[in-house]
């Protein structure tokens, strides 16, 4: 058996052990239990990447399903794609892990949120290792289930226990989705392991309807990857306790869908128009939360937004066939924006579960740790260089300009408007007077060190991040694409950009202006975003997320419940009943009739007519029908 | 001798409780259920093992060639394993009610088990119609004795609407039987399959809806339901697990069993309308079960959503759609009986299955808790769950058979998820009320009953092919007949 077949196994355990204990454990033994999976897991798959040899491999476990000659095995397959998810998973899953010691520490469910955690690593890890989409759906469904979990983790109150329902449901919208592809894929290849089905097509052994295939599946990746239209869950998941936003709906499972468009780029480079679409919708999507993002007062709900349009762009680079370009940006996404996350939980443990910003400020001095390395996530995600956001940003940027340059123009704008909320956020937050109550004033405090700690780790990533594929111009030698090389296909090469071009300067002045602005507006001139009732105009527009989740609302929530109450109570109890009972009726009157000729008990008399007309039947029918 | 002994046991047994009623007698029943429980275990590794159906056949009414013939097949094993897993399970949830004592609810339970055995071992059609009638005898009191509000109005419709639907059954049986060939007829299935199939396609096709009409109130399917909701929501929780658990499938086994060998060319006229009729039940039902109010009702409308699927599978005649089929009434009764039991349990202590009046169970509650999801993750068809197996397979040959149809029945992974989803948040989530303050979480008797279906929930999402390679090979045969 293979050493990495712990990898899951193990997060599996601990899922187990903390969930069926949890009552019992002490909290230092859940949490040790609870964190000891992603370490061994990130120690075993560094292993892995170490050693690998370039050559993929599958490990069959079991056969799971067969029906007929359609077989779908529970086998693993590890190859340089994998083995990325496998390390940015466990990697920022012990980070994540280890914080959550802290961050839980005065909640009774410690026990149970360890277990939850534990056994969305399990799932996570399953999607990426499964060697086809069929085991990948085991992962895709079962990280939903995780997030509906946790989202709803403090399930007292029940405006957490709707944000969990919408989450699943959404994914499950997509979900119909990819497993209507599936469907079409074994319909092709009577198979759902990708090699099969991606020799099959390099073979030039294209079905026809590939480009509906590849719709299908990025409709499940819209769901999972929180894109337009169903992207309104995302925001709603910050119910749930902040590590959980950090590691699920910042760092891996958000990305699944990216995960999975790059797994299957052969199927969408197969079908341009698709990824074309996709392009949009990744812009649009990026476009709309950067906007949103701009005006929200709630610390989690900006980096919610912030992550919606941080997804829109890696999908925009998925449409410019940037395969590793766009994974270059899960990864460095996955470092800033749990760091950010991260460093937003220390900050609402710090105010006593505030999450307002209007109501922080002048943390600076309190918060020393979690202030630097929030400012250090805020340059990254800003793209101001060298930090790991700027040279993935860019290259997703880079390659949109040589794909379509108004695209690129609209990038470049939703760009700028991430500088701008983010360095907002950070301002209003540490800078400035401190504008909570006097009771959190005497209780702020830095946060313990294990929750420091990952932040410092993470904040160190955040800013050299950009080594994994330090380009060529900036002295490096692209590792990360060139690791991956061998599962994507092969793309020109982008000519060689020097600093003075537009091409450079745009996202350059994009990432720099809006943060002196910001700084300008919130820091010198201290203007402070007023009260929600203050909120008029296009402004209010926005804060109310353009009213997206009402149009939902209008158009499909209230007519289902309509529907519901129009089919049980006029369809069921006024036209289908009417008539069986109108039969029944018949039969009760005919009753009544014999009931004059005698008398008992009328229950039984019908019972019994009931059953002679079956024994007439019987007897009579025999010559009536020959 | 086997079989007759394996199809009769409950219900002696039963009559020797009724007669003799023993003190706890649920025990009794439970032994009972268990021993019959391990003997049909025995039988079905051995037609696992041998790949030969086991058969028994002995002259019944020799003048008019009806015999008294059984078999144990891969199609009529998976039922018989079905009605023999469950059978503990819904007994032994008596424990600590007010049933456990009542050794003439005992009695009938038993005697239904026999009924229900008889009609899925039949290998005479007669025979079948005689259990398939026999079963609503029992069923009929438990309910009318022993249920809730309104019981006899209801259990008064439920009676004569299945009772009508059977008298096609009846006609449409004598009908065919009277065309088998010799001076005695038959009315063996295998030569009744011969007859029927030979008939003009217009005698088939009203013969398919004679037939069908008998199943489609059974199960039932859209717009045959309406007994339905009613009589799951007033009958004992028991009467709701045998009808919904195990007495439902007679319809779709009897489509499997004799409406697809029996009328190849009545499919075809028929098929693609009872096909629709099926989708619409899916959506219908699954759009109705969001708003309810009453947690019983919420899951008969659940389960009349889900038996949609499985009719429109079986409609498909393909590989997977039977197989998925089966695979899925063996889910279906697990997770059904397990959730209607969880509602039983939260009545119990709360004297209320009403939606509004719950919440915050779970805050005093770990293994209700855990065992209710897991039961509900099967009924939304989560990966790794037994519901996932089924649904994926029906859908697919939906899917196949005619693709946009195959969408529309998707749906109900959507729909199923808004339903048990706010199920679950009403009952056990949220902030405590007024009754839900002092909750007690299972007792051992019930976690006799939760847990193990619980694993079982699990183990049929991990491990399929075990039932998978059960049926498939009498499956495949029966497929090729039907090309």
């Amino acid at each position: 058996m293979s050493l990495f077949y712990f990898i899951p196994l193990l997060p599996l355990i601990g899922f187990l052990i903390n969930g069926l204990a949890y009552p019992k454990l002490s909290k230092q033994i859940a949490g040790i239990i609870g964190t000891i999976p992603p370490l061994v897991g990130f120690a075993l798959s560094l292993q892995l990447f170490l050693n690998f040899d370039g050559k993929t491999q599958i490990y069959e476990l079991a056969n799971w399903i067969k029906v007929g000659d359609l077989t779908i095995p529970f086998a693993f397959q590890i190859d340089p794609l994998s083995i990325m998810m496998l390390l940015v998973i466990t990697g920022v899953g012990t980070l994540i892990h280890i914080y959550s010691i802290g961050y839980m520490s005065h909640d009774p469910g410690f026990g149970k949120f360890f277990a939850f955690l534990n056994l969305f690593i399990f799932f996570m890890l399953i999607l990426v290792l499964g060697s086809n989409f069929t085991v990948l759906f085991i992962g895709w469904e079962g990280v939903g289930l995780c997030s509906y979990l946790l989202i709803g983790f403090w399930n007292q109150k029940n405006s957490y226990g709707d944000a969990a329902r919408k989450a699943f449901i959404m994914n499950r919208i997509g979900d119909l989705g990819f497993l209507v592809g599936l469907f079409l894929l074994i319909q092709d290849f009577n198979s759902t392991d990708y090699l099969t089905i991606f020799s099959a097509i390099s073979a030039g052994d294209a079905p026809d309807n590939l480009g509906l295939i590849a719709l299908c599946l990025f409709i499940g990746a819209m769901g999972k990857s929180a894109q337009i239209p169903l992207f309104t869950w995302l925001p709603d998941a910050m119910a749930g306790p902040t590590p959980v936003s950090a590691l699920i709906h910042a760092a891996t499972m958000v990305t699944a869908g990216i995960y999975m468009v790059i797994r299957a780029n052969i199927i969408f480079e197969l079908s341009p128009e698709v990824l074309h679409f996709i392009g949009w919708i990744g812009l649009t999507t990026a476009l709309l939360g950067a906007a949103i993002g701009l005006f929200q007062n709630d610390i989690k709900k900006v980096l919610a937004y912030s992550t919606v349009s941080q997804l829109g762009y890696m999908f925009m680079g998925l449409g410019a066939s940037a395969y590793s370009a766009s994974f270059f940006h899960v990864m460095t996404h996955a470092f800033f924006k749990a760091l950010l996350f991260l460093g937003a939980g220390s900050v609402i443990h710090g105010m006593s579960d505030e999450q307002d910003i209007r109501k922080m400020g002048g943390l600076k001095s309190k918060m020393p740790i979690t202030y630097l390395t929030f400012l250090l996530g805020t340059i990254a995600i800003s793209g101001i260089p060298p930090f790991a956001g700027f040279f993935s940003k860019d290259e997703i940027l880079a390659n949109l300009y040589h794909h379509d340059t108004f695209m690129w123009s609209l990038a470049i704008l939703g760009s700028a408007l991430t500088s701008f909320y983010m360095f907002r956020v950070f301002i209003l937050t540490f800078w400035g007077e401190f504008r909570g109550t006097e009771k959190q004033a005497n209780h702020l405090h830095e946060s313990p060190y294990s929750m420091t700690l990952p932040l410092v780790i993470l904040a160190i990533l955040s800013v050299g991040g950009g080594l994994l594929n330090l380009p060529h111009f900036a002295g490096g030698h692209e590792f990360l694409a060139h690791w991956l090389a061998p599962i994507l296909p092969d793309t020109a090469q982008l000519p060689a950009v020097s600093f003075l071009s537009v091409e450079m300067g745009a996202p350059l002045l994009a990432a720099f202006l809006p943060a002196i602005l910001a700084i300008y507006v919130y820091g010198s001139s201290k203007s402070i975003p007023v009260s929600d009732k203050q909120i008029s105009g296009i402004q209010k527009v926005v804060y109310d997320k353009f009213y997206i989740d009402e149009l939902y609302d209008f158009i499909i929530v209230k007519p289902i419940a309509f529907l519901s109450q129009f089919f049980s109570q006029v369809i069921d109890y006024l036209v289908i009943d009417l008539f069986v009972e109108g039969i029944g009726k018949i039969v009760k009157y005919a009753s009544a009739k014999f009931k004059k000729i005698q008398t008992g008990n009328v229950g039984f008399y019908i019972f019994m007519m009931v059953i002679s007309i079956a024994i007439i039947l019987m007897v009579g029918l025999k010559s009536w029908i020959l | 001798m086997n079989l007759i002994l394996i199809l009769f046991f409950p219900l002696i047994a039963g009559l020797i409780l009724l007669l003799a009623k023993p003190k706890n007698a649920w025990i009794w029943s439970l032994a009972t259920a268990i021993i019959e429980a391990i003997a049909i275990g025995l039988v079905l590794g051995q037609v696992s093992e041998n790949k030969v159906p086991v058969t028994y056949s002995h002259a019944w009414i020799p003048e008019a060639g009806i015999n008294f013939s059984l078999m144990v097949d891969g199609i009529s094993g998976i039922l018989i394993g079905l009605c023999a897993l469950m059978m503990p399970f819904i007994i032994g949830s008596t424990a600590q009610s007010d049933q456990a004592n009542n050794a003439k609810y005992q009695g009938l339970m038993l005697a239904m088990q026999s009924a229900l055995l008889g009609a899925f071992l039949a290998k005479d059609a007669f025979l079948f119609y005689f259990f398939f009638e026999a079963s609503l005898l029992p069923i009929y009191f438990l309910i009318a004795l022993y249920g809730g509000e309104n019981k006899n109005a209801i259990t008064f419709k439920f009676f004569l609407y299945t009772l009508f639907g059977s008298l096609f059954l009846l006609i449409g049986l004598l009908y065919v039987y009277l065309r088998t060939p010799g001076l005695i007829h038959s009315a063996d299935i295998e030569v009744l399959y011969q007859t029927a199939k030979s008939l003009s396609s217009t005698q088939q096709g009203y013969l398919f809806l004679a037939f069908f009409i008998a199943f489609a109130i059974k199960m039932p399917i859209f717009p045959f339901h309406t007994w339905q909701p009613d009589t799951y929501t007033t009958a004992p929780v028991q009467g709701t697990m045998l009808l919904s658990g195990i007495m439902l499938k007679m319809g779709t086994y009897g489509i499997i069993r004799l409406v697809l060998p029996m009328f190849p060319v009545g499919i075809v006229t028929w098929g693609p309308t009872v096909m629709i009729l099926s989708v619409i039940g899916i959506i219908y039902g699954s759009i109705i079960a969001i708003q309810q109010k009453d947690a019983k009702r919420l899951l008969a409308y659940s389960s009349f959503a889900h038996v949609g699927l499985i009719s429109a599978g079986i409609l498909t005649q393909s590989l997977e759609g039977i197989q998925g089929a089966l695979y899925q009434m063996l889910s279906h009764g697990i997770n059904v009986v397990g959730l209607f039991f969880v509602i039983e349990v939260i009545e119990r202590r709360t004297k209320s299955r009403d939606l509004a009046q719950l919440g915050g169970i779970t805050q005093h509650s770990y293994f209700l808790t855990v065992a209710f999801i897991v039961l509900s993750l099967g009924s939304v068809a989560l990966p790794l769950t037994n519901g996932f197996i089924g649904e994926f397979l029906l859908l697919k040959s939906v899917f196949d058979y005619q693709m946009p149809l195959g969408v529309v029945a998707g749906i109900t992974i959507i729909l199923g998820a808004v339903y048990m989803l706010r199920l679950i948040q009403k009952s056990i989530l949220g902030n405590v009320s007024r009754i839900t303050t002092t909750f007690e979480d299972l007792t051992l008797s019930e976690k006799w009953v939760l847990i193990p279906l619980s694993i079982l929930v699990l183990i049929g999402g991990i491990f399929p092919n075990i039932i998978l390679n059960f049926s498939e090979g009498s499956v495949t045969q029966l497929v090729q007949l039907l090309k």
